[in-house]
């Protein structure tokens, strides 16, 4: 019996193990019968404000046509977003569509056969689309080696510089600091004044605000393969460098005498900034709206400062949020659906009351000006910060984006190497030294796994 | 006792729901862990292949090594502690009088507590700056941030766990000290023998199979109770200094999906579930002999 | 006089454990009766006057990114009746079967069920999770119940208390003609009564106290339980200017009332249920 049960479950198990038929949109398919309504699930994380803001689109697009109707799904937080979207996809029952965030973007793109290229989706509907289309950031960051769109970049931003004027004023600092030298500096004279914390970086992505970032503003390769673009195998960071160690070491002096505070990854920073602790705050301009509404007094923001005497700086940032994925094994009658759906929110109009709600940057020329045109840039200057970011200069090769596999859990082991230094513990130099090895273990199993 | 029913279909009728929810829910993802143990693919199950013992490679690197002595450090922290004061507050509430119905309440309530909410308390109590426990850490010159420090973390994740263990001790502890007849204690008194020697010379040894059992519970339940806990307090941080194998597995699975990775941590759990399924089954049989 | 030093040392070390013990417990009762900001700068010692406001804030007012308080305690009640209910199901005729029978494939089975006390879902959910998704039950109540009732303590248990049933009982009622299902329905089950309601106990808590099973299994909110969504509370109330920690102790203490109630008036039954594993 046992034998038997277990031949049994064996054998399930192997064909749970195959590969699943394989379903494309490869023909175009034709639209649903009139009357018929198809129905379009739509995986995301955008809770609270954000969600109402993306069902609003949502809505407008049920509202436009009568053949599709679009569901936005909340799923969490964006990893849970991916890990369900994997497990979803391996029972067959993947969404329709699901937003799939920044670090798990090598991750999705190199397991050919899960998403429909959204490039090749459009261009079989004959919807005008292209790479270009997009912002300088946000394309770079989710094109693939051949500079082909295969999501679609959606919400976009980038890290900035909060800094609360009330108290820069008080301690006779009349500007925000542009570099990281500066920054100490002001750093003491606003100890001096009694402002005893000058900054703090996000919670949660502290490796993205002070790695990832850092190294594309100041325009320094993160990684080799022009920072994973160009090829898997071999794949390691370039983390272990001068720019990287000294601003670790910068951040470490700063916390020592309490200037500077992070406290983990699973600590949110915001409050530090709002309730008046850190007079400046290097956070994601996707929170911007959530930082105006909490905070008492008059803030302003500014770009990221950049490395003191570092020519190359500034180069441009790139965007972090998530692109629209959309999932291979649907009926073939959705993907004209998810086609125009996605049109629908590449469009002027959509990007423009996205941007102008949330915070994130409109991910496409058209949207920008769209919002200059009606003057929101004028009456909200702190919105523009991110947009000069993203398109300050043409990226370069190791500024296009980071593209590793594995790149949330690279993240953990940095975030480690971050509170190590803060705390103490070790050397920036040994800690980050010793990142990086970790580092390369886990994009060697990534390429040992992707790399054919 | 002997066979009451010459039944043969019956029996195995009675027992079929649940060997099949066994078989579905436990034999199935048990062959499935193990054949993915040998297989890569990328995370969406595509182009999955045969990678031999890539996978048990990639699993023994320095990260798990680490997790290998954080799981066996909080292991022996918290059964020995945990033991310890379970054991102690047992003998004393058990020569109390009228009292110890009172005092038992006291000390088992906690073991109802989810951890996760347990954790919800402490991580207040011990909120760097703000809570009671790291303010008065803070007045005893400690400079208090589990966040930042390894070793802090750690130690709460330790107190933590002591602290809802403790009560699941004390209920087998107080049970096995009321067993031992009061004749036993009474004849060891006429002999002289003082408290502390009445414990551990006649005590303490009629425990033995309470002890037995109660070790291994403890040992259980470090080494896979705990991720409710170290999730709420620390997610395995700062730099895996709280990362447990099975946090590591949750990791290396979900938020990694890297799923041949995890295929093979599991095995290793397996196996060293299984290692201590003889161990346990070696105290059950020694408890025979003491009857 | 010296026994009476003893004495006063003795109560007053297990009064100060049975405080140290309970003061998290205290704690999150202070706070969730003060506002938030009173708490900030230093705990109050005694309870303010805002307890029943925030328990009413934290039912009526669902967190960012969660569902309301109230239904998240009650997908807990679900969760931890329907496993102790079916823990009682599966369980009874399984350990009656292998305690009372002789039948083939009888040893099979039973180290089939036994080798699964060793592996709690602790250990086995990475793959437990992958057939759960194959099977297109997750985010339904099946995936989150089914697969926690696959342990095997309860028929554990129900085997040991069966084995110590009274031989002259079974002999009589074969003597009878008593069929098995009658023998089991109106002899032992009553007389099990004790055992039955010690092992509710215990499942119930076991099923109300899970944390990760239902974290990896839904994913949408309006399936969470109270116990797992505790962190996520806990996310959205830290990241409020004033860390709203009134409001996470007021959705403590909700949640972990209900299982410490149930051990505490049924005190005697629970504790009986956990000597039965060593017994």
């Amino acid at each position: 019996m046992a034998v038997a049960a277990a031949a049994i479950s064996m054998g399930i198990a192997t064909a749970a193990c195959g590969s699943p038929t394989k379903t494309s949109a490869a023909a175009a398919a034709p639209a649903p019968a009139p009357g018929h309504t198809v129905d379009l699930n739509v995986w995301t994380a955008f809770s609270g404000s954000l969600g109402t803001a993306f069902d609003h689109l949502v809505s407008q697009f049920n509202a436009s046509q009568s053949q599709y109707r679009v569901t936005a799904v909340y799923k969490g937080s964006y990893s849970q977003v991916l890990s369900d979207t994997i497990a979803a996809f391996k029972a067959h029952a993947a969404p329709d569509i699901s937003q799939i965030f920044d670090a798990g973007t090598a991750t999705i793109m190199d397991s050919a056969g899960s998403y429909v290229p959204v490039y090749k989706l459009m261009s079989e509907y004959k919807i005008p689309f292209s790479t270009g289309s997009f912002i300088g950031g946000a394309a770079s960051y989710y094109e693939t080696s051949g500079d082909q769109l295969d999501s679609m970049p959606f919400n976009s931003s980038t890290p900035v510089l909060y800094y609360n004027k009330a108290e820069l004023q008080a301690a006779g600092i009349s500007t925000p600091p542009t570099t990281w030298s500066e920054l100490e500096s002001d750093a003491s004279v606003l100890a001096a004044h009694g402002q005893k914390c000058a900054l703090s970086s996000s919670g949660a992505y502290v490796m993205w605000t002070d790695m990832e970032e850092f190294s594309t503003w100041n325009g320094y390769p993160y990684a080799n393969h022009q920072n994973g673009y160009t090829g898997i195998k071999g794949m390691q960071l370039k983390i272990n460098s001068a720019p990287i160690v000294d601003h670790l070491a910068l951040l470490g002096r700063l916390a020592s005498k309490g200037e500077y505070i992070w406290n983990g990854v699973s600590t949110s920073t915001v409050p530090l900034f709002t309730n008046g602790t850190c007079a400046m705050y290097e956070q994601s301009s996707a929170s911007l709206n959530t930082i105006e509404a909490a905070a008492k007094f008059p803030f302003g923001v500014a770009e990221l400062p950049v490395v003191a005497g570092d020519k190359a700086a500034p180069q441009n940032t790139v965007v972090g949020g998530a692109s629209l994925w959309v999932m291979s094994g649907a009926p073939a009658v959705h993907y004209r659906g998810d086609a125009e759906f996605l049109h629908f929110l590449m469009s002027a109009q959509s990007q423009a009351y996205w941007a102008s709600n949330t915070g994130y940057v409109p991910v496409t020329p058209a949207g920008s000006s769209l919002l200059s045109s009606q003057g929101f840039y004028s009456s909200h200057p702190n919105d523009l910060v991110a947009v000069k970011e993203l398109t300050n200069k043409a990226p370069t090769a190791d500024s296009r984006g980071i593209r590793l596999g594995y790149l949330p859990e690279v993240r953990q082991v940095e975030a480690s190497a971050i509170a190590a230094v803060l705390s103490g513990k070790q050397s920036a130099a040994a800690a980050v030294s010793s990142a990086e090895t970790q580092g390369n273990t886990i994009l060697a199993q990534f390429a040992s796994q992707y790399g054919g | 006792m002997p066979p009451v029913f010459k039944h043969r279909l019956l029996p195995a009728a009675l027992i079929l729901p649940e060997v099949v929810v066994v078989v579905i829910f436990f034999i199935w993802p048990s062959g499935k862990a193990l054949l993915e143990a040998f297989r890569q693919s990328n995370a969406f199950g595509l182009g999955a292949r045969f990678s031999g013992l890539a996978n048990f490679g990639s699993a023994l690197h320095g990260g798990y090594l680490q997790a290998v002595e954080v799981t066996a450090t909080f292991t022996a922290i918290t059964t020995l502690v945990s033991m310890g004061i379970s054991l102690f507050l047992a003998v004393q509430v058990e020569s109390t009088g009228r009292l110890r119905p009172v005092y038992r309440t006291l000390f088992i309530w906690t073991y109802a507590v989810p951890g996760a909410i347990g954790a919800a308390l402490w991580l207040f109590l011990f909120e760097p700056k703000v809570g009671p426990g790291a303010r008065a850490l803070e007045a005893l010159g400690v400079h208090w941030n589990f966040a930042l420090s390894g070793t802090q973390a750690f130690a709460l994740v330790c107190a933590l766990t002591i602290w809802q263990q403790s009560a699941y001790n004390f209920v087998f502890f107080s049970a096995g000290l009321q067993s031992i007849p009061d004749a036993v204690v009474e004849a060891a008194t006429m002999d002289g023998a003082g408290p502390v020697t009445r414990f551990w010379k006649v005590v303490f040894p009629l425990l033995g199979p309470t002890v037995l059992f109660v070790t291994v519970s403890d040992v259980l339940a470090a080494l896979f109770g705990s991720f409710a806990v170290i999730d709420v307090i620390s997610q395995g941080g700062p730099g895996g200094s709280t990362t447990t194998l099975v946090y590591m597995l949750y990791r290396d699975g979900f938020q990694n999906g890297d799923v041949g990775l995890a295929g093979a941590e599991s095995m290793l759990l397996f196996v060293l579930a299984g290692a201590l399924l003889v161990v346990q089954f070696k105290v059950f049989n020694r408890r025979v002999h003491y009857r | 006089m010296k026994k009476n030093i003893v004495k006063v040392a003795r109560h007053a070390t297990l009064i100060v454990f049975a405080a140290l013990l309970a003061a998290p417990m205290y704690l999150a009762f202070v706070v969730a009766s003060h506002p938030a900001r009173d708490t900030l700068s230093g705990v109050p010692v005694l309870p303010g006057g805002r307890l029943g406001a925030n328990l009413g804030y934290v039912v009526a007012h669902p967190f960012p990114g969660s569902p309301s308080l109230a239904t998240m305690m009650l997908n807990s009640l679900i969760l931890a009746l329907a496993v102790a209910v079916f823990k009682l199901i599966l369980s009874v005729p399984a350990a009656y079967a292998v305690t009372f029978f002789r039948f083939p494939g009888r040893m099979i089975m039973f180290w089939l069920i036994f080798i699964t006390l060793m592996l709690p879902v602790e250990v086995r959910f990475f793959p437990t999770y992958q057939v759960t998704a194959n099977l297109g039950l997750l985010n339904t109540q099946g995936g989150l119940i089914l697969p926690l009732i696959a342990s095997a303590t309860a028929v554990f248990l129900f085997r040991q208390y069966f084995q110590s049933f009274p031989q002259e009982l079974a002999d009589a009622a074969r003597l009878d003609g008593i069929g098995p299902i009658r023998f089991l329905t109106t002899i032992v089950l009553p007389l099990a009564r004790p055992t039955l309601a010690a092992i509710f106990v215990l499942e119930f808590i076991y099923g109300w106290n899970q944390y990760l099973w239902p974290l990896l299994v839904t994913s949408s909110p309006q399936h969470s339980t109270v116990v797992m969504g505790i962190r996520q509370i806990i996310s959205a109330a830290q990241s409020f200017a004033i860390p709203q920690w009134d409001l996470v102790m007021s959705v403590a203490l909700l949640a972990l009332l209900p299982p410490v109630l149930v051990v505490l008036a049924m005190q005697r039954w629970f504790v009986r249920g956990l000597m039965a594993g060593i017994d």
